[in-house]
C-alpha cells in the first residue's frame, strides 16, 4: 500500500472514487466533445461535399446537401476556376498571399523590433508610450478605414497594393504582446554580460534576445498573417480594379454577382470550389505549426 | 560592475549632491552608457512608430478634423468648420442610434454565449488527455483559420432554402425548415456564424492558460472532497481570470466593430439586412455609396469612442482579475 500511495497522490485519489462515476462523467464529456467538433466541422464538410457538385446539382443531387452526389465535378470545377473570367481567381489568391506575407512578416518584424526596445531599454517617455500603445489596442481599427481611404487617396495610393500593404503594417497588439514576452523570456543579465564582453547591441539582439523571442515571433506572425489574409473591410474600401482584390473580397463579389445576375453570371460551385481552395493553405499551416502556436496564443494574459 | 575611471567628471552625474554616497560615481558612469542606451531603445521603437503616426495617428486625427467639417455642394465644394454639428446629427440619427442598440444587443447576447462556450470547452479539455480531446481541441479551433467572409458565405449556403441541408433535417421529422434568413431569425443566424467563428480562438487561449496552472493546487482541493465541477468554478476559472478579461476585450471590440459577416450575408438576404444594419455598415455606405466622407468620418469616429470608452470601463472594474494596475 504504501508504495502506492507514494506513487502520485492523483492516482491515489482516482482509485478511491467509484469507478462508475468518472467512467460516466467521461463518456460524458467525450460525447460533447464530439458534439461540439461536429458543429465546428459540419460546415467545412459542406464546402468538401459541395467542391464535388455540379453548379445544378448543389441544388438537386441524389446526394443530399451534406453528401456526395453520384456525379463527381471536382476537376470541372477547379478547371472552372482557371476558365471563369480568365482565370481571375488565382490572381485573387495570389494577392491574398502577397497582402498576407508582406501584411504578416512586415508588422512583425516592427512588433518585434519595438516590443524588445520597449521592454529592454530605458529611455525617456518609454512608459508614456507604452502607456499609448495600451491604449491604442483598444481603438477598433475598422473605425480608421474611411480616414485612411481619404488619407491613401490624397497621396494617390487609392486602388494600389500599397493601399492594402501599409496599413496592415499595423500591429499594436503585436508590440504589446512582444513587450510582455521580452520582459520575462531574455534576462537582463544575459544582455549585460553579453555588452560586458563587448558584444554589440545589434549582435545582442540577433544573437540573444531573438531565438529567445522565437515562441513569441511565431505566434505574432501567425496572428498577423491571420489577420490580413482575413481583411475585408480595407481592400473593400481601397481597392477598385478586380485585379487587384484579394480573394475574400472577390468570392463575396461573385457571390453577390450570383444572388443578383442571370443564369450565366451563377457560378455557385465555383464559389464553393474558391472558398474551399482558399481555405486550404491556412488550415495547412495551422496544423502543421501547432507546437509553435499552442501555447504562444496565451501570450498576452498579464500574469 | 566596473566603474571606469574617465566618467569621474562626468558633469551631469547621476547623484546629486545631497545624495552623495560610494554609489554615486557608479551611477554618473551609468548614465552615460543610459543616453546611448536610451538612443538604442529609440531606434528600436522608431520604424513602428512611424507606421502607428500614418496609419492610427493621423488618420484619428484626420477623422476627428473630418468630423468638425462639412463640404459638399452646399458649400461650394469647401471643407467648412462646422463645430459639433455633425455629432449633434450623429447623436439624433435614429439609423445610427438604432444601429448602436443593434450591435449593443450583439454584445449582450454573443459575447457571454462565445465566452461560456469556450470557457466550458476548455475546461473539459482540461481534464482530458485522450487523442479524441486532442483531435477535437483541433477541429474546434480549425474555422479561426477560415477568413471571415468565407465563413460567412459558407454559412450563407447552409442557411438557404435553395442550397442547405436544413429542409432535409428537418424533414426527417416531418417539419417545415425555419427561414434562417428572414429578418426576425437573422440575428440569431449571425450569433451563430461570429460564435462558429470565435468559439475554438478563445478556447486555445483559456486552455493554455488552464495548462499553466500546477495541478497540486486541485489535488489539494480534490483530498478535501471537492467535486469535478466545484474545483473548475471555484479555483480554475479564478485562476484564469486575466486570460478571461482578454479574451472578452477581443469579443466585445469585435462585435461593436461587427461589419463583415452581415455585409456578405446581405446579398443572400437583402431584405432581413438593410446596409445600415450595424454603425460600421452604415459608415461605409455613407462614405461610398453616397460620398459623405465627412458624416461617415462623424460615425466612425463616434463609434470608435464608444469601443474605447467601453472596453476601457471594462478593463477598469476587471482590473483586479486583469493585473493590470
Amino acid at each position: 500500500m504504501a508504495t502506492i500511495t507514494r506513487n502520485t497522490s492523483s492516482t491515489a485519489s482516482d482509485a478511491r472514487r467509484p469507478a462508475g462515476r468518472a467512467g460516466g462523467r467521461r463518456i460524458g464529456s467525450h460525447t460533447f466533445l464530439l458534439l461540439m467538433a461536429l458543429y465546428f466541422v459540419v460546415p467545412l464538410w459542406f464546402l468538401v461535399v459541395g467542391s464535388t457538385k455540379s453548379n445544378s446539382g448543389l441544388f438537386v443531387g441524389s446526394g443530399g446537401a451534406l453528401w456526395f452526389n453520384s456525379e463527381f465535378s471536382l476537376v470541372d470545377n477547379v478547371r472552372g476556376l482557371f476558365e471563369h473570367q480568365g482565370g481571375i481567381y488565382w490572381i485573387w489568391l495570389r494577392n491574398s498571399f502577397v497582402y498576407a506575407f508582406a501584411g504578416g512578416v512586415g508588422s512583425t518584424v516592427l512588433a518585434v523590433l519595438a516590443g524588445y526596445g520597449l521592454a529592454k531599454y530605458r529611455f525617456k517617455g518609454r512608459n508614456a508610450y507604452f502607456a499609448v500603445l495600451l491604449g491604442s489596442v483598444m481603438v477598433p481599427l475598422t473605425a480608421l478605414t474611411i480616414p485612411t481611404f481619404v488619407l491613401l487617396s490624397s497621396l494617390g495610393l487609392i486602388n494600389t497594393m500599397w493601399a492594402v500593404v501599409l496599413p496592415s503594417l499595423l500591429s499594436p497588439i503585436g508590440v504589446y504582446l512582444v513587450r510582455v514576452y521580452s520582459q520575462d523570456a531574455i534576462p537582463d543579465e544575459m544582455l549585460d554580460a553579453g555588452r560586458v564582453d563587448g558584444a554589440g547591441e545589434l549582435r545582442l539582439f540577433f544573437r540573444v534576445a531573438l531565438p529567445l523571442l522565437r515562441p513569441a515571433v511565431v505566434t505574432v506572425l501567425l496572428l498577423a498573417t491571420v489577420f490580413s489574409w482575413n481583411n475585408f473591410f480595407l481592400p473593400l474600401a481601397v481597392l477598385r480594379d478586380t485585379d487587384l482584390l484579394p480573394v475574400t473580397v472577390g468570392l463575396n463579389q461573385w457571390q453577390a454577382l450570383s444572388n443578383a445576375g442571370a443564369g450565366g453570371e451563377q457560378v455557385w460551385n465555383l464559389i464553393v470550389t474558391g472558398a474551399l481552395v482558399s481555405i486550404v493553405p491556412l488550415i495547412a499551416a495551422f496544423l502543421g505549426l501547432q507546437k509553435y502556436w499552442q501555447g504562444g496564443l496565451s501570450l498576452g494574459a498579464i500574469k | 560592475m566596473t566603474t571606469s575611471s574617465t566618467t569621474v567628471g562626468a558633469p551631469e552625474a547621476g547623484a546629486p549632491a545631497g545624495r552623495a554616497r560610494p554609489g554615486g560615481r557608479r551611477n554618473a558612469s551609468t548614465s552615460t552608457i543610459d543616453s546611448k542606451r536610451q538612443w538604442w531603445g529609440w531606434l528600436y521603437v522608431t520604424p513602428f512608430t512611424i507606421v502607428f503616426l500614418l496609419f492610427l495617428v493621423v488618420p484619428l486625427a484626420y477623422a476627428f478634423w473630418m468630423s468638425l467639417h462639412n463640404k459638399g455642394i452646399a458649400t461650394g465644394g469647401q471643407s467648412v468648420f462646422v463645430g459639433i454639428d455633425n455629432y449633434t446629427r450623429a447623436f439624433t440619427d435614429p439609423i445610427f442610434l438604432a444601429g448602436l442598440a443593434r450591435v449593443a444587443k450583439f454584445v449582450v447576447v454573443m459575447v457571454p454565449i462565445q465566452i461560456g462556450l469556450a470557457l466550458l470547452c476548455a475546461l473539459v479539455l482540461d481534464t482530458l488527455a485522450t487523442r479524441l480531446s486532442k483531435a477535437s481541441r483541433l477541429l474546434i479551433f480549425v474555422p479561426y483559420a477560415v477568413p471571415a467572409v468565407i465563413g460567412a458565405l459558407m454559412w450563407g449556403f447552409l442557411y438557404s432554402p435553395r442550397f442547405g441541408p436544413a429542409g432535409d433535417i428537418f424533414g426527417l421529422f416531418g417539419l417545415d425548415a425555419p427561414d434562417f434568413l428572414s429578418s426576425s431569425a437573422i440575428f440569431g443566424s449571425l450569433v451563430n456564424i461570429v460564435t462558429w467563428q470565435w468559439v475554438g480562438y478563445y478556447m486555445i487561449i483559456l486552455y493554455s492558460a488552464l495548462r499553466t496552472i500546477d495541478p497540486s493546487v486541485y489535488e489539494a482541493a480534490r483530498i478535501d472532497g471537492a467535486s469535478g465541477p466545484q474545483i473548475a468554478l471555484r479555483i480554475k476559472v479564478p485562476m484564469v481570470s486575466s486570460s478571461m478579461v482578454m479574451v472578452l476585450v477581443f469579443s466585445l471590440i469585435g462585435t461593436l466593430q461587427f461589419f463583415t459577416e452581415p455585409t456578405v450575408l446581405r446579398s443572400v438576404a437583402q431584405g432581413a439586412i438593410p446596409s445600415d444594419y450595424t454603425p460600421n455598415m452604415y459608415a461605409y455606405s455613407l462614405a461610398f455609396s453616397y460620398s459623405q466622407f465627412n458624416y461617415a468620418s462623424t460615425i466612425a469616429f463616434a463609434l470608435g469612442i464608444f469601443v474605447f470608452i467601453g472596453s476601457y470601463i471594462f478593463l477598469f472594474a476587471t482590473r483586479k482579475q486583469s493585473g493590470l494596475k
